[in-house]
């Protein structure tokens, strides 16, 4: 197994320590230069560099299978190391849809033989994500993939009975439903934020309202079934105040926000330009705003990517024909950084704790989120954090060159990812990925 | 100039040079020999990703008498893929050298891409995109009033002027129509004051930050003597999507009759009624009303092609004089 020194990181932006990672556990830790790296150890030079927990992120499409144009599980998990990511939880809204214990189980393999980092396949909560019948939720919450957050991403789970009986049903294997939060008729046809600009733009609106009523209803759905909610991409103000009042109300209530909705606003839509079409669309600067103080507050308790890669085509045409999505893997942690660390809303400790904790804690996923201490599982990431660099889209792993960012300069930099002690990226490229433990490579060749 | 794209866009000055240019025009279409020759050589493609006959041929008909080349393409926004086809479509057409790309296009923005993509070196002309814009319909309207408020009817009068002080009622479906934003737009810039007049469910969220004011009463509106009255299209299908409860109630709080055309000219004899067209007479506008001796109606198509004509001059040669 790989053993590495990392000396004179700073955890969590604290002391300056030593990390010895052996056998994909961080083996000892002690002050900067107290370790020793034992022979044949590779040594990182990490001094200045902050040391988080390796990220996870909650919301990812991978997109595989069915839109390998767009991205791979190998492609979206490499982007995934070099953004500083150890876990991802790939979106159930692929063709077919994972909505059975076979698909689940496939994108989890896939994940498993790329090696770049743990791939947690989310499960569709209906069939088909169209809002009739429920998934079996239970066979893929068994399978090997043991999925624990379900979710029909892109859709709403408009219908309040299936709804509460998804909530209720997961219960039995400690899973989450994680809502999509978009009244549909509100919505129909909506192009972008309803506000003053889009009138004078045209474009169909999407109202803050049509989050926030479903954010409402299920907030009260959750609370009175006594389950857990997980509320996906919260984008307005009103729906962060709906979630502060169900978590002072004592609801089994947790939120997300993705890093553009912290950083842009819908003034970007004026020129048309669909690298800003995303869904919930790009909202006010008081959205923004009141985002970032739902963070700071612990309202919000998660940021995830809602990495949405889309094949060029999809994006080099007019506004209504254009898909929705931004990618998002490899700009989250910088645009955390100019959002939130910056002007002071999080600490380095608040950074590992909505990037990597609480969301391994919301997804259940195991041996993910933990501290930098002994005996923890060795995911560990290493940034730079006085870096500044351009976002080119054309330089990243992930397929979409969808990214809003393109252009941009933005704070920090991932130097290093270690992936169960194994390096996936060094010197802020990608190493190699870890190979499968023995014990999988059977299972591995039998599936193909 | 390099694209007309939006009303929005345009200075007092850009606007009130449209308009004399276009008054020029019209009046070379008064004689028995139409055509000029100020733009031979030069290819016009219109681009029509969704019908609209009336303002195809306007645009046609414009270059023509330019002596410019027309090449139509004519493509339902339903039978060719979306997206890719404007990307493509605009490389054919730059590929067999557009001097000037006119489009249509059922999505807001389209115009705009056209010509910020570099999919076409040309002048980009908005013959309407969505629920945007149509800046030659809200130039022709401007053109058919300053011509009447200002020039006493007649061709040239007006030049060099705008038309400030003079109220402008524009009653619809103004949350729909890409003519309600230009109107708006150039009415203001030069000088008119605009009364939008709705329907709440027809009105965008955020009118109020619109230069003009805003109404829901019809008549109470046009009690403030207004110069003009222009009503908007209303398409019958909003009322299945319960924007009005039933197209009898909108005629009747909305419509255009000719009883409120009497109460309009008892209080200003000059008004000038206005329409874009299509008209769905008997819904927004009553034939009496349409047909009556206030109407411009008509007019306004003649003066479409004089604008248009302008348009494409000032884009295409103006910077030669």
């Amino acid at each position: 197994m790989d053993t590495t020194l990392i000396t004179g990181a700073r955890p969590l932006g604290g002391e300056a320590a030593d990390l010895l990672l052996r056998d994909g556990a961080i083996a000892e830790v002690g002050p900067a230069g107290s370790l020793s790296a034992p022979e044949g150890a590779r040594v990182v030079r990490a001094s200045g560099l902050i040391a988080l927990p390796g990220l996870v992120d909650l919301h990812t499409h991978l997109r595989e299978p069915g839109r390998e144009d767009a991205e791979t599980v190998e492609t979206g998990t490499r982007a995934a190391a070099l953004g500083g990511f150890t876990a991802v939880h790939a979106m159930a809204n692929t063709a077919p849809v994972a909505d059975t214990a076979g698909v689940v189980e496939q994108v989890w393999r896939l994940g498993q033989q790329a090696g770049w980092c743990d791939v947690r396949p989310v499960g569709a909560v209906t069939i088909g994500l169209a809002g009739e019948r429920l998934a079996e939720l239970g066979a893929m919450a068994d399978s090997a993939a043991g999925v624990r957050v379900f979710s029909d991403d892109g859709k709403c789970v408009f219908d309040a009975v299936l709804l509460r009986r998804a909530l209720e049903y997961v219960k039995a294997f400690d899973g989450v439903v994680a809502q999509h939060a978009q009244e549909p008729r509100l919505t129909e046809g909506a192009q972008m934020n309803e506000s003053a600009l889009s009138g004078v733009l045209g474009l169909r609106g999407w109202p803050a309202v049509a989050e926030e009523a479903i954010i409402a209803r299920d907030v009260l759905l959750a609370g009175h079934v006594g389950s857990r909610l997980h509320v996906c991409h919260v984008s307005t103000a009103g729906s962060v105040e709906i979630v502060r009042w169900a978590k002072a109300r004592g609801v089994d209530v947790t939120a997300e926000v993705t890093p553009h909705h912290l950083l842009l606003t819908d003034e970007l839509v004026r020129g048309y330009d669909p690298v800003y079409k995303v869904n919930p669309p790009l909202r006010s600067n008081d959205d923004v705003r009141a985002l970032r103080e739902g963070v700071a507050d612990g309202t919000i308790d998660i940021v995830a990517t809602d990495h949405a890669p889309h094949p060029v085509e999809d994006k080099d045409c007019e506004w209504s024909a254009a898909a929705m999505g931004m990618t998002g893997l490899e700009t989250a942690l910088s645009v955390v950084l100019a959002a939130l660390v910056e002007p002071g809303h999080l600490d380095w400790a608040g950074v590992a704790r909505v990037m990597s904790q609480t969301p391994a804690r919301i997804g259940r996923v195991t041996g993910q989120g933990g501290a930098l201490a002994v005996g923890e599982a060795a995911h560990v990431v290493l940034i730079d954090p006085a870096a500044r660099w351009t976002v080119d889209p054309a330089a990243m792993a992930t397929k979409g060159r969808n990214s809003p960012f393109a252009g941009r300069e933005l704070p920090g930099r991932v130097v290093a990812t270690f992936y169960g002690g194994h390096p996936t990226v060094l010197d802020g490229a990608l190493a190699t990925p870890r190979a499968l433990p023995a014990s999988d490579r059977e299972g591995a060749s039998w599936s193909k | 100039m390099k694209h007309l794209l939006s009303a929005a866009d345009l200075t007092r000055e850009q606007a009130v040079r449209l308009l004399d240019v276009a008054e020029q025009m019209a009046a070379t279409q008064q004689r028995e020999i139409k055509k000029l020759p100020a733009l031979r050589g030069r290819t016009v493609v219109n681009l029509f990703f969704e019908d609209s006959t009336r303002t195809r041929l306007s645009f046609e008909t414009a270059a023509k008498r330019l002596s410019a080349d027309v090449i139509t393409f004519s493509a339902k926004g339903s039978s060719v893929s979306k997206g890719e086809s404007l990307k493509d479509t605009a490389l054919t057409l730059q590929a067999m050298g557009a001097d000037a790309v006119v489009i249509r296009h059922a999505s807001s923005g389209a115009p705009h891409r056209l010509a910020e993509k570099g999919w076409t070196s040309g002048a980009v002309l908005n013959a309407g995109d969505g629920t945007h814009e149509h800046p030659t319909q809200a130039l022709l309207d401007t053109f058919t009033l300053r011509k009447h408020l200002v020039g006493g009817g007649q061709l040239g009068a007006a030049a060099g002027a705008d038309l400030a002080g003079r109220r402008v009622v524009v009653v619809g479906d103004v949350l729909h129509s890409r003519v309600a934003r230009s109107n708006v737009h150039l009415l203001h810039t030069l000088g008119a004051r605009v009364t939008l007049v709705a329907p709440p469910t027809l009105l965008p969220l955020g009118v109020e930050t619109w230069p003009c004011e805003v109404s829901y009463d019809l008549d109470a509106a046009l009690g403030e003597a207004p110069d003009a009255l222009m009503a908007l299209r209303v398409q019958l299908e909003r009322m299945n999507a319960a924007y009005f409860p039933s197209a009898r109630e909108y005629s009747r709080r909305y419509g255009v009759t000719a009883e409120r055309m009497a109460a309009l000219t008892a209080l200003t004899p000059h008004a000038q009624l206005l329409h874009p067209g299509p008209m769905n007479r008997g819904l927004e506008i009553t034939a009496e009303a349409a047909d009556g001796p206030r109407s411009r109606v008509v007019e306004q198509v003649t003066n479409g092609v004089a604008v248009r004509m302008a348009a494409l001059y000032l884009l295409l040669a103006g910077e030669e004089e």
